[in-house]
């Protein structure tokens, strides 16, 4: 059997994947990226062989993709993830038409038809209504980033944020436990917040569905279920949502194997 | 894939002549005794004053050199010292702090002021800055309110046309006392003249861009045209400039050389480039094998290709003209769409870039509904955001990416009839 690989190396966390030539998953890897990124990509790749007990020599192609997609020097090609993550999600959902992705310092709006990029839109140098901004209110409030989702799905009353600045979330989300206001509401109200900003984002691509729901924060069970109230839709979210860039730069990997094999 | 690094003889004619006119500039500084007057670039008037010796000094064209330069950023902070906002000009800023810090750059000493003649009306910030600099000087300014275009036919009304003509008299009345000499209408009529021979080699040069591969790009390379358009425009050096470049761009197209080894995308950009960053800015098109045939930005201080000529029978009305209705920034939003849309037609282009630039809201309001104005009619288009000025502002990982993503992109898609990808 040979394979393909996709490595994302992201601003948080390097994610890899590798499918079969029936473009099965069959192996995974989530690493911490760090500051070597020329390491991360390396480290990342050991870990998805080792997870799939597979020989570097039986891997046809390798695409990198992601913040660092330059620094995976073993790979045959680099594609960004905004290519990537439609691809991915195409795979998974191929009736996807728009791909709402939340990553640790991006938040992206990605018109697709199939399976190809039509337009993009992604915050700009500001991360607020990212994974950061989450993970910086969950630490304010002493919880991790994995209890925050499910924890928000409990608010009665979410408060309103003053902000969706994630320097500024700090400060904000102080002054509602000053008040004593309850957990729950207060994660609520963040939820909201970004779920708002992201679809105002997103909405310069236009709101077409199939939605799907890709990167880190599509594991948060609060964000998806307040993307959803707000869309008025449901979204496609598989658990390897996390994953969705490196999928395509493996789907990627495979087609450009396939046709380098297909050339000779 | 790489860039044909090429500079030819326009390249070096165009250091040769800068720098020429930066010593005129030093020279002034240290006591020669030309009286300098400082303008800006849009819809310039710098006939008027080569009638009567008057330097031309661009506080835009020395920010953005120093810009280029990597010298921009201690004098934005230096005049944020002073309490200018962080969200506020940038070119300002840098123009302020060099001022305060003695007017000395890496290529010339900026003289002080005769004059200064704010001859743009179209940004509110910029009255202020000469505003500024004439309190901080104690030398006169001469404010032209020159009225935007506000009909539907993008034309200045007869009135208008009178009311700019008669700011124009009060303004010759200025540099007679300011040069203690009378308006000589031949050397007027000459500086007309050189300038409408000047433009109408530069509208022949903007034309070549339509040719495949276009013989240069008219982003990153009519950049180094349009300083001496404004710098040297109205004199014998000026015209020989163009007449170089004329030649040796033409002969370029005719060998069928582009600036890279070969031309993938062709397409138009709207926006000033990011100075502080203009090499990795350009290499990220580059890579792409992308060359823009078009820019909205060369025609800030003039908009020759579409017909406009400097009339030497008529000096003061084409100067009118060239204010009123020539030149970018006095146009109305709705021209700027028109201009790019025949870019794209005309120039047969598949894209539009947008470089929006975050301090300067009066040129890039709009630019938004200006990206989907264009999206909706199906062409490909990208909307990125830096700064002319501020090299903060600039994220290159997150600029390559966008721009990576808007390749990638439109590699996949089918182009317009007879747009070349």
């Amino acid at each position: 059997m040979k394979y393909a690989a996709g490595i994302d190396v992201g601003s948080t966390q390097t994610k890899c994947i590798i499918i079969d030539e029936n473009k099965k998953i069959v192996a995974r890897a989530l690493t911490d990226t760090g500051a070597n990124i020329t390491r991360a990509g390396e480290r990342g790749y050991e870990a998805v062989l080792a997870a799939g007990g597979i020989a570097r020599e039986d891997v046809l192609c390798v695409v990198g993709t992601g913040y660092g997609r330059f620094k995976v020097s073993f790979g045959d090609l680099q594609i960004t993830e905004i290519t990537c993550h439609a691809k991915g999600a195409s795979m998974l959902f191929p009736e996807t038409s728009t791909v709402i992705d939340m990553g640790g310092q991006d938040a992206k709006g990605i018109s697709v038809q199939n399976g190809e990029v039509v337009d993009f839109v992604m915050n700009d140098k500001c991360a607020a209504g990212t994974g950061r901004f989450l993970s910086t209110a969950a630490e304010t409030l002493g919880l991790s980033l994995d209890e925050i989702g499910a924890i928000s799905l409990q608010a009665r009353n979410p408060v309103r944020l003053s902000t969706v600045c994630t320097v500024f979330v700090e400060s904000d989300i102080m002054s509602y436990v000053a008040q004593g206001k309850k957990t729950e509401d207060i994660l609520g109200g963040i939820h909201s917040a970004i779920a708002a900003r992201t679809i105002a984002l997103v909405r310069r691509v236009g709101l077409k569905p199939s939605y799907t729901f890709t990167g880190g924060v599509s594991l948060n069970v609060g964000m998806v279920k307040m993307l959803e109230e707000k869309l008025g839709a449901p979204l496609n979210v598989s658990p390897d949502s996390h994953y969705m860039g490196a999928i395509g730069a493996a789907v990627f990997a495979l087609e450009h194997a396939m046709s380098a094999a297909a050339a000779s | 894939m790489t860039e044909t690094h090429y500079q030819g003889k326009l390249h070096h004619l165009q250091k040769e002549l800068m720098s020429e006119y930066y010593a005129a500039l030093t020279a002034a500084a240290n006591g020669s005794g030309v009286p300098a007057a400082y303008l800006l670039i849009g819809g310039n008037p710098v006939e008027l004053l080569r009638a009567f010796d008057i330097l031309p000094v661009f506080p835009e064209v020395n920010a953005l050199q120093l810009a280029v330069r990597k010298q921009s950023l201690p004098f934005i902070q230096s005049a944020e010292f002073m309490g200018y906002s962080s969200d506020n000009c940038a070119y300002v800023k840098a123009d302020i702090g060099m001022y305060f810090g003695g007017r000395e750059t890496p290529f010339a000493t900026i003289p002080e002021p005769s004059l200064l003649l704010c001859n743009y009306v179209g940004c509110n910030v910029y009255l202020d800055w000469f505003g500024h600099l004439a309190e901080f000087t104690g030398k006169p300014a001469f404010q032209l309110d020159i009225p935007f275009i506000r009909s539907a036919s993008g034309k200045p009304s007869k009135e208008d046309i009178e009311y700019v003509l008669r700011q124009l008299h009060h303004l010759i009345g200025r540099c007679e006392e300011l040069t203690g000499r009378k308006l000589d209408e031949d050397r007027l009529r000459e500086a007309v003249r050189l300038s409408s021979l000047t433009g109408d080699l530069w509208s022949k040069i903007k034309h070549l861009t339509k040719r495949t591969p276009a013989p240069y790009d008219a982003y990153f390379d009519s950049v180094t045209m349009m300083a001496p358009l404004y710098c040297l425009r109205g004199t014998p050096q000026g015209l020989e400039f163009f007449e170089t470049a004329y030649a040796e761009l033409l002969a370029k197209a005719e060998a069928g050389i582009g600036p890279l080894e070969k031309e993938r995308f062709r397409y138009v950009i709207e926006g000033p480039p990011p100075w502080p960053h203009l090499r990795a800015f350009r290499d990220m098109f580059s890579r792409w094998d992308a060359v823009a045939v078009a820019s909205t930005y060369s025609t800030v201080g003039g908009l020759w290709e579409f017909g406009f000529t400097h009339d030497p029978d008529h000096p003061l009305e084409s100067i009118a003209r060239h204010l009123l209705e020539w030149n970018l920034t006095n146009r109305n939003f709705l021209q700027r769409y028109e201009q790019i849309e025949r870019y794209l037609e005309e120039w047969n282009a598949n894209a539009l870039v947008i470089h929006s630039v975050k301090s300067c809201r009066l040129f890039s309001a709009g630019q938004g509904d200006m990206r989907e104005y264009f999206t909706k009619r199906g062409i490909p288009t990208l909307l990125v955001e830096s700064d002319l000025e501020d090299p903060r502002y600039f994220s290159e990982a997150q600029m390559r990416n966008r721009i990576d993503a808007f390749f990638e992109s439109i590699a996949h898609r089918p182009t317009r009839e007879g747009a070349s990808v």
